[in-house]
């Protein structure tokens, strides 16, 4: 039986549009339980004290600088490699063998299953390099992991910058390395930056490399080789062991309000410096 | 001059380094991995479901199928939905429902895993437990939240297949009479094909990989899944459940397994760089 | 500082210098807002450096404890820690968990200072000294609603054999029994391995597994159908723990010896070298440790 084709499609419409209603439940559900149940635990004396009893009394502050502090060091770690890999790529070679090879390699880095990640980090840094678990090693392990998405998304912005701006350089007679830092990368700016926000908010998240290489431990890190977990860790063991289930929540709501907040950074500062440059 | 041929050479090196932390990687699992299949063999490492590595037994099939039935599970469920929710965007809202709903799923994407198991664990393993029976924990359980999580992943990759098809083959399809629904069906659903198979690729590699909250709602228990309310333990699971204290020949096994891991993902991966590239 | 060699109308020489400027201070307007951007990045990058090298200093001079390993053990040395950095301000102690065996194995490697464990050392480990600090129990839990109260040893290890599978077999509503164990590398299910299934009886592969005490007893407390074996001092009232063999596992009953499921729990090192390592063992097996662990439901290694 052959339907009218104004009835399949009140039919089939109606179907996406329930299951688009129900994926925008779950994400709306999610969203709202975290935040009901998570921000009245979210006070300033949560925030700047630190962890006792195991995480069932007291705050998460020692779990937010130890956050700041990996989330930092991979940042730093993976801009300079990143960037400078996207400008190659894009500056000082052609479309040839060479740049498919180093993207291929790119691209495979960014599908590696965290676990891997971890597993690689804790055998290579914690113990043959002997590092123990550290922000050196869980900051070194994050930087491979967020080093693609760096390198992919300051590639796009790199290009983006018009062929014009590179050709009056020249003609003014700037060098090659000159153009890049005065003109292109100024302008690729947004760019970037939202790569590296982007970063941020992949490794905000990240729980399964950072539990095998950063550790566990509920103190503050005051130097590169001490242990610290990190908010997303503290937050898995907090909800696994079911030690405290409002602190569990009051982290998980923190965390994604810094997701959030990163987020809409990105995309705020991506708008702003777009207006400045173009 | 000197400066500038400097300043290349130090850029090229630095480019070396994803694909160098990539080889880093890849050697370094494969040497620590190989000695471990060459003592059981393959067939054996591949094909048996007995592991108990405390006792020399390395078998990772349950692993294995678990790992496919799990990712098979999130497709079912992730896939449909977020075709229908890209679908829907792309093509059946106005333009300020669009500008409003695309943020708000990709704040989807932020959420961390970690979350995602919790709340599997509070609400959906309750569920699962008093109406369907078996202890919860379960593929069930695993597959459901993991297809949520693959939904942003694939409803982001789909729009911009859906988006990047020209508006063109809409207009001459309208103008021959279709309905919207039948320009979607039959002619910008074919053209974004390559697209979307992109965008299910790349959930599936996301699904496969996914640790943390498998090991909250999976139960990891050791056995073959004969029903999807076993509790089951996924490749990914398995090596972090034993990462931290497996020596020797054991955590050779590890890295054995991650290595299978790795080969399941580069799979993916080249399979979906080959069909965007074949468009 | 720049001067103009070539003459203002483009012949040679030095008497048609230009003007040379008078000196001005080093400042960044010459610089494009990216070079100053970078070099502000390149400034709090090595701040950040400076800073944690001379943390790093101070780590050394400030005494620093790795301790890892059992989770059983976990929230004791927690405890301890706590009361003993409480009284030595400069010292830092910090838990990793990670189970009995990956303790041995960061102790033997030297990534930890210290190694917990809550089982018997292996005959490969015994290399390692061995520090036992107190004695515990290994309660059988159940969840708070089920009626069972009491089983024989016999009875658990079918149970986790799944030899028994079904709560009908204790006068109860039949319903599969949710058997719970731990990882291969814990301390706790070796122990309960050695002193309840015995040399020839396996745990049930279709066991649940979980890699802590306490997400068994997170998953025993939730589940009506759930068994589970869990480090003693860490039963709640979430859960109810079964006697066995008539005993109830109590702090009197392990420490009279009548309640069977006992271990060690032993902290290994490679080395006891005198230092700060040295000190807080002392301190662990100084009576006013002892009595902490025994207030927390442990008992101690004096008896």
């Amino acid at each position: 039986m052959r339907l009218d084709p104004r009835i399949s499609q009140t039919l089939m419409k109606t179907l996406l549009w329930t299951l688009t209603g129900f994926t925008l439940f779950i994400l709306v559900f999610i969203i709202v339980t975290i935040s009901i149940k998570g921000l009245p635990q979210v006070t300033p004396a949560f925030l700047l004290q630190e962890p006792m009893d195991m995480g069932r009394a007291g705050g998460i502050f020692s779990t937010i600088v130890s956050t700041i502090y990996v989330t930092v060091l991979a940042i730093l770690l993976a801009s300079p490699l990143g960037v400078g890999s996207a400008i190659y790529l894009t500056e000082y070679t052609r479309e040839g063998w060479v740049t498919r090879i180093i993207r291929f390699g790119s691209e495979c880095l960014a599908g590696v299953p965290s676990i891997i990640l971890g597993l690689f980090g804790f055998v290579l840094f914690v113990m043959k390099l002997g590092f123990g678990w550290s922000i050196l090693s869980g900051g070194l392990t994050l930087a491979i992991m967020v080093l693609p998405i760096i390198i992919r998304t300051s590639e796009e912005a790199i290009k983006a910058v018009p062929q014009e701006y590179r050709l009056v350089c020249y003609s003014l007679g700037l060098g090659k390395w000159q153009t890049i830092t005065r003109i292109v990368l100024p302008s690729a700016l947004p760019g970037i930056s939202t790569g590296i926000m982007l970063s941020v908010g992949r490794s905000l998240g990240e729980t399964a490399v950072l539990l095998f290489t950063a550790g566990a431990a509920l103190r503050t890190p005051l130097s590169l080789f001490d242990s610290g977990r990190t908010m997303a860790v503290h937050f898995y063991i907090l909800a696994r062991e079911g030690i405290s289930m409002p602190n569990a929540y009051g982290t998980a709501a923190i965390l994604m309000i810094s997701i959030l907040l990163i987020n809409v950074v990105a995309y705020s500062l991506m708008q702003h410096l777009m207006k400045r440059y173009s | 001059m000197k400066k500038e041929l400097f300043i290349e050479r130090v850029l090229f090196f630095l480019a070396l380094s994803s694909i160098g932390s990539l080889l880093l990687i890849t050697v370094f699992i494969f040497l620590e991995g190989v000695p471990l299949i060459a003592h059981t063999g393959l067939d054996n490492f591949l094909f048996s479901s007995h592991w108990a590595p405390t006792r020399g037994h390395f078998g990772i099939l349950a692993m294995i199928i678990s790992s496919v039935f799990v990712t098979l599970g999130a497709m079912v469920l992730g896939v449909p939905l977020g075709l229908a929710c890209a679908i829907v965007l792309a093509e059946f809202s106005p333009q300020p429902v669009k500008t409003v709903l695309k943020p708000t799923l990709e704040l989807l994407a932020g959420i961390p895993s970690v979350v995602y198991g919790f709340l599997g664990v509070v609400w959906l393993v309750p569920l699962i437990r008093d109406y369907l029976g078996g202890p919860g924990l379960s593929l069930l359980a695993a597959a459901v939240i993991l297809g949520i999580m693959i939904l942003p992943t694939v409803i982001s990759i789909s729009i911009d297949a859906l988006s990047a098809v020209p508006d063109l083959y809409r207009d001459g399809s309208i103008a021959l009479g279709a309905t919207n629904w039948q320009t979607v069906r039959r002619v910008v659903l074919p053209a974004a094909s390559s697209g979307i198979i992109t965008a299910v690729i790349l959930g599936m590699g996301r699904a496969i990989g996914e640790t943390m909250a498998v090991i909250m709602v999976a139960g990891n228990a050791l056995k073959i899944p004969t029903s999807i309310l076993d509790p089951v333990r996924t490749l990914t699971s398995n090596i972090a459940l034993e990462l931290a204290y497996a020596t020797g020949r054991h955590r050779e096994a590890l890295f054995a397994t991650g290595i299978v891991l790795f080969i399941i993902i580069m799979i993916l991966n080249l399979t979906a760089t080959v069909i965007t590239r074949r468009r | 500082m720049q001067y103009y060699r070539h003459a203002v109308d483009g012949r040679p020489g030095f008497d048609r210098m230009a003007k040379i400027p008078k000196y001005t201070y080093p400042n960044l307007r010459g610089f494009s807002s990216f070079r100053r951007c970078s070099i502000l990045v390149l400034a709090l990058a090595c701040l950040l450096v400076w800073a944690c090298l001379v943390g790093c200093g101070q780590k050394k001079s400030s005494e620093n404890i790795c301790i890892a390993g059992s989770t059983s053990v976990q929230p004791f040395a927690e405890k301890l820690a706590e009361e003993y950095m409480r009284e030595h301000p400069r010292m830092r102690i910090d838990i990793q968990g990670g189970g009995s065996s990956a303790g041995v194995l960061a102790a033997q490697q030297g990534v930890a200072d210290l190694g917990a464990s809550s089982r018997e050392l292996t005959p490969e480990e015994k290399k390692l000294q061995e520090i036992p600090i107190a004695y515990d129990g290994i309660a059988i839990i159940v969840n708070k609603v089920n009626p069972l109260n009491n089983l024989s040893l016999e009875q658990i290890r079918q149970i986790f054999q799944a030899k028994i599978t079904n709560w009908s077999a204790f006068g109860q509503a039949p319903h599969p029994i949710h058997v719970i164990t731990r990882e291969e590398g814990s301390g706790t299910r070796n122990a309960f391995e050695e002193l309840v299934m015995g040399e020839h009886a396996e745990i049930s592969p279709v066991a649940l597994v979980q890699d802590s005490n306490g997400s068994v007893r997170e998953i025993v407390a939730n589940d009506p159908y759930a068994m589970g074996y869990i480090s003693m001092g860490l039963v709640d009232p979430r859960v109810k723990a079964v006697a066995v063999d008539g005993v109830p596992p109590t702090r009197q009953t392990v420490k009279s010896g009548k309640y069977k499921l006992v271990r060690r729990f032993l902290l290994v090192a490679k080395e006891l070298q005198p230092g700060p390592c040295n000190a807080f063992v002392n301190y662990i097996l100084s009576p006013e440790g002892q009595s902490l662990l025994e207030s927390e439901g442990l008992v101690g290694v004096g008896d």
